[in-house]
């Protein structure tokens, strides 16, 4: 491949105290690849999506984004966040939400310029949220909150876009409008998807490759080569069974199974 | 009568000065309600009494007394950025303790029972011309870090996480929105008295949220219901001899109510573009 990569770790470590989330990680996402990061609880997940976002500093080895320093290209990164409801009463349209994504982090009241709305109704119109636009967002459903985040991701015209547990509380229908909008996205403009999940099975049919963090380990591959019982026993340190149910993955034996690769079935 | 008072100078010198506080206090509220800040300014306005005690009995100006008690337990508060349950217990614990200390204050000076109530319940018509002048250069101030800051402020407020990430130095303007806040507590204590800062700086902007689902007008009807109040209110006591706050701060409570109902009865409260 020619381009160079969007994302390159190389040899990164990150520490808290004497607790080591990972070591040694190296790897490359480019241009419009798919990238799942998967593992249990605690495994580094989140913090290596800060890592990214240059919140957070590597113990050892490096970490660049779009050719630079995470933390001087967050204005070129699109964030989905984890979903956290909006208070009900909270001023702030679907639109206002959008917009922040936009020139929020600017001085200012900001003018309502032509060419930035129409940027915002573009985002808006790329998720299919127009209807509920003008609404206040602490009264829309969590699909609906969800959809205008990656909106409000999207309006800065990314160059990678980082997507931190979008699907949880959503039901089926809406995980699959969420992964499919991504993934449309990054095959459309080629912006790679860093998608942060519990569970592989929502977006099994979009990924390239998956980054499977546990125990202070990782291993990154196909999903074949991942995510299976050797690959994930080693990376546990424990016997662990991953069984192909129909066109589901399934992980057996886990340490925190109750909460991993079981959310649909509940 | 009515019309003899209106042409008394302390009597516009009220009326500038209840204008200028609201104004303020209805544009910072909006950031207070949305962060959820409530009892956080409950807290400063208390501390700020604490202060104007220290100053009494030292034989200072209260007023500076009121800013230094303010501004050292919001700057604490943001400095230490608490959230949740842990910001809610700690800071009623030091308002408890301020509150303490403002009574044995307030014992040591001879002016206890008159000071007391100007304090807890406000004097808008005490205000001198002085003090008109500072009131005013504070909220020049402070008008024009909201203005700055306005945008930043409300991203960080409303969607923390997103802003953090977009470089967003939320740490800053959690310390920043909470001096701003200190600065116009102390300015209201100064219209409406310590124990009733919240009839101008929530009340406004929590019934102007309920009216609009913009940001940029609920922070402007928030202005307008503050000044509205605090304007009515004065001019409501000249024409009746009780007690100003009294009627500033019903004012307030009945268009909050209002709004209310108005916003029940729209389920999406949503304006046209």
């Amino acid at each position: 491949m020619s381009a160079p990569p969007v994302v390159s770790v190389r040899n990164a470590a990150l520490r808290f105290g004497d607790r080591t989330l990972f070591d040694d990680l190296t790897f490359d996402l480019c241009a419009g690849e798919f990238l799942a990061v998967l593992g249990p609880n605690g495994a580094g997940k989140t913090s290596l999506v800060r890592l990214l976002l240059g919140l957070v500093q590597p113990s050892a080895g490096t970490v660049s984004v779009a050719g630079g320093d995470p933390s001087a290209r967050r204005s070129s990164v699109g964030y989905v966040p984890q979903q956290r409801a909006f208070d009900r009463d909270l001023p702030l349209r679907g639109r206002d939400l959008v917009r922040l994504g936009l020139d929020g982090h600017r001085f200012g009241i900001g003018r309502s310029g032509r060419g930035r709305q129409q940027a915002v109704d573009r985002a808006l119109a790329s998720v299919g949220a127009e209807s509920y636009a003008d609404a206040t967002v602490g009264r829309l459903s969590g699909g609906e909150q969800q959809r205008l985040r990656i909106a409000q991701a999207l309006v800065c015209d990314p160059k990678l876009l980082l997507v931190d547990e979008p699907l949880l509380s959503l039901d089926l229908g809406y995980q699959q409008i969420v992964v499919d909008l991504l993934d449309t996205h990054r095959r459309r403009t080629g912006t790679p998807v860093l998608f942060v999940t519990h569970d592989v099975n929502p977006v099994l049919h979009a990924v390239d490759r998956v980054l499977y963090l546990a125990g202070g380990t990782w291993a990154i591959g196909d999903v074949d080569e991942v995510l299976t019982s050797e690959t994930l026993s080693r990376l546990y340190g424990i016997d662990v069974d991953v069984l192909r149910v129909r066109d589901r993955i399934v992980v057996v034996g886990t340490p925190d199974e109750h909460h991993h690769h079981h959310h649909h079935d509940h | 009568m009515f019309v003899e008072l209106l042409q008394q100078h302390f009597v516009h010198t009220a009326l500038l000065a209840g204008a200028v506080v609201a104004v303020v206090s209805g544009a910072i509220g909006l950031f207070v309600v949305a962060r959820g800040l409530s009892f956080a300014v409950h807290a400063i306005s208390e501390l700020g009494f604490t202060g104007a005690t220290a100053a009494l009995a030292i034989g200072v100006d209260p007023v500076l007394g009121i800013f230094a008690g303010s501004l050292l337990v919001g700057g604490t508060l943001g400095v230490l950025s608490l959230r949740g349950s842990e910001r809610d217990s700690s800071i009623g614990a030091v308002l408890a303790f301020g509150l303490g200390l403002g009574v044995l204050f307030l014992s040591l000076y001879q002016g206890y029972a008159t000071q007391a109530t100007n304090l807890l319940f406000g004097s808008i018509v005490g205000v001198g011309d002085r003090q008109l002048a500072g009131l005013i250069v504070v909220s020049v101030v402070v008008l024009g870090c909201l203005t700055m800051l306005y945008r930043p402020l409300l991203f960080s407020s409303v969607d923390p996480e997103v802003a953090e990430a977009r470089g967003v130095p939320v740490r800053t303007l959690s310390v920043a929105i909470f001096l701003l806040l200190a600065l116009v507590t102390a300015e209201a204590i100064q219209v409406v008295g310590v124990l009733l800062v919240l009839t101008l700086v929530i009340t406004p902007a929590a019934a102007a949220q309920r009216l609009t689902a913009r940001p940029g007008l609920a922070l402007v009807l928030s202005v307008v219901i503050a000044l509205v109040s605090t304007e009515g209110g004065i001019l409501l006591s000249l024409v009746q001899p009780w007690p100003t706050t009294f009627f500033i701060s019903t004012i307030s409570f009945a268009i909050y109510v209002a709004a209310r109902a108005y916003g029940a009865r729209t389920t999406t409260p949503s304006s046209s573009a």
